[in-house]
């Protein structure tokens, strides 16, 4: 084979819409489906749309859906505060079940390791709405296992889904089974990167168990513990599926969620405006959370390499 | 101490297998539910006859046809997570080693990042009337899309973490050999993130597969995947426990083969996608 001279500018130029190409399809995909909704639910939300034979009639209302929003709709804030109230409670629950599991399994022994691991990835890979259909089953009120147990044992049944006083501390109880094993694999490989000669070093200091957690492992563990908390945080404002057949919302508003007013009022009330004004007011209130969490994380981690 | 130590090690594989007791516990009652009858479920029988009924009926029945419902997950899934792999790869490529503007990757990882968090629902909404006025509503190619872009941030910033790991010495070795970009992403990196495509394109599918809230609103009854299935039996009349169970094991199948063949993918996977 001849060797060819090497085309300088034609190479550049190859490179060139290598970089434009290899970009692109991400932007476009990125900008036409997550961006541009964006805005579009900005300009339905200021209209009132109605459907007349499949397409859209758009009627121009300025910010009447808004002001309806925030004097009306008692739903919606309802839903804010259950989920606000569930995401504190079953994230908090996750980090401290996750943690202890993790601290405990450490020592375990290496089948019991793996085994482990393997069964925790159960619930994070199968579709939540599985784990809706699954609990419904345990915690049905006259069939369920759970209050078989209970009256096996002479206690009295509890309607787990149907009561307003225990539906939102039930389904904050499948969400930490859900997610508590991912708390799990992630603080349990935290763990295991830490190096094993601090701890060697400061046996000499610690006087037990207990001085070795508080003063050795969690600050070695406060980067992986923090980015896990503001990531499950978040990540639990997007609870729905398991809602949807564990309760679908109710009794009452006892269990509604952002989600589910989102959704009632797009496609079961067919209010497009009010709809598009919910989901544009969730997306900011979220993103805002997103912007604070992020700047924690990275303020500390900025703080630990300055003393470092 | 040693005694100390080897009863720590007792505890933490109590600890271990109870938990995995506790997980595998509702698993097992769904199983066996599956195969009740659906008045042995609501009698509370712990122990009932075994039947095939609920399986039967979910997939050769009038009302339901499951198996098109599990066709039409898969069909969503797979495309969708080819193309995810696919567009993040090689955009990764160029966002870890070619330097593209700093404005760029600020705007497009921001983004992702930001967009990856928000809760799915609040996009559904406008997906709803973007496609219906293109035409499109209840489609696979609608389906298939909104899978796309829910799966892409993800999968961007799991292939330019394991991108970032190939040598760049590799890259700067090629360059100087004189190949095009497209030929070292060809030559070089392609191959060697095979493995990192594994895991982000597991999740991607774990994700397409499992997904409700877009499938619940763009779907129509052709391409009703198995999630909305699932639970259109808990939204008949009367309850349909039996066949709400058969079908959770059913969608269940590509979550277990996962586990048994390709878990250090998805650990890896989960692991990476959470320190980002």
């Amino acid at each position: 084979m001849a060797i060819r001279p090497i085309d300088a500018t034609k190479i550049e130029r190859a490179n060139f819409w290598w970089r434009v190409g290899s970009l692109a399809p991400a932007i476009i995909v990125l900008a036409l489906l997550s961006i541009w909704p964006v805005f579009n639910l900005a300009y339905l939300s200021l209209s009132d749309v109605k459907w007349v034979s499949g397409s859209a009639v758009v009627d121009f209302v300025g910010l009447r859906n808004f002001h309806e929003l925030f004097t009306g709709e008692e739903v919606y804030w309802a839903g804010v505060r259950n989920t606000i109230i569930f995401a504190i409670c079953a994230v908090t629950l996750q980090m401290i079940f996750g943690f202890t599991m993790a601290l405990a399994v450490r020592r375990a022994s290496k089948i019991g390791r793996s085994v482990l691991t393997a069964v925790v990835l159960l619930p994070i890979v199968i579709p939540p709405i599985v784990i809706g259909a699954m609990w419904r089953l345990l915690l049905g009120r006259d069939f369920g296992i759970v209050n078989s147990l209970l009256s096996y044992l002479s206690l009295p049944q509890v309607d787990w889904l149907g009561d307003p006083r225990f539906a939102l501390m039930s389904v904050v109880v499948v969400d930490v089974w859900h997610w508590t094993p991912f708390v799990f694999l992630l603080t349990l490989a935290g763990l295991e990167s830490l190096d094993q000669e601090v701890f060697e070093a400061a046996k000499l200091d610690v006087k037990n168990r207990w001085q070795e957690l508080r003063y050795v492992t969690i600050p070695l563990m406060m980067p992986t513990i923090l980015i896990t908390l503001a990531f499950r945080m978040i990540l639990s404002f997007k609870v729905f599926d398991e809602v949807f057949l564990l309760t679908g919302g109710g009794p009452g508003t006892a269990t509604e969620v952002i989600n589910f007013s989102i959704n009632r009022v797009f496609f079961a009330q067919d209010r497009v405006g009010m709809g598009s004004a919910m989901s544009l007011l969730t997306i900011f209130g979220v993103a805002a959370l997103i912007v604070v969490a992020n700047t924690v994380v990275r303020r500390r981690r900025k703080q630990k390499d300055a003393a470092a | 101490m040693n005694a100390k130590r080897s009863l720590s090690g007792i505890g933490g594989n109590v600890m271990a297998w109870g938990y995995a007791l506790i997980i595998l516990g509702p698993m097992l009652w769904i199983l066996s539910n599956s195969f009740k009858r659906q008045i042995d479920i609501l009698m509370g029988t712990t122990v009932a006859p075994i039947t095939l009924v609920n399986y039967q009926l979910i997939i050769n029945s009038r009302q339901s046809h499951f198996l098109w419902n599990l066709w039409n997950s898969a069909v969503v899934a797979v495309i969708a997570t080819l193309l995810v792999l696919a567009i993040a790869t090689v955009a990764a490529f160029t966002v870890a080693r070619l330097q593209p503007p700093r404005w760029v990757t600020f705007i497009l990882l921001g983004w992702a990042l930001v967009f990856h968090m928000l809760p799915t629902l609040t996009f559904v909404g406008s997906w709803y009337v973007m496609f219906t006025q293109v035409g499109l509503h209840g489609t696979y190619t609608a389906l298939i899309l909104a899978q796309v872009v829910q799966g892409l941030p993800m999968a961007l910033f799991l292939m330019i973490g394991f991108v970032m790991n190939i040598p760049k010495e590799l890259v700067q070795a090629a360059r100087l050999d004189g190949c095009t970009y497209a030929q070292v992403f060809r030559h070089l990196i392609f191959p060697l993130s095979l493995g990192g495509m594994a895991a982000a394109g597991a999740l991607a599918f774990i994700s397409a597969w499992s997904d409700f809230a877009i499938a619940l609103n763009l779907s129509n009854k052709d391409t009703m995947t198995a999630p909305v299935a699932i639970a259109t039996f808990a939204q008949e009349h009367q309850i349909l426990y039996g066949q709400m169970a058969a079908s959770s094991m059913l969608s269940m199948i590509p979550a277990l083969a996962f586990i048994m063949f390709g878990q250090r993918f998805v650990v890896r996977g989960l692991l990476a996608g959470a320190v980002k």
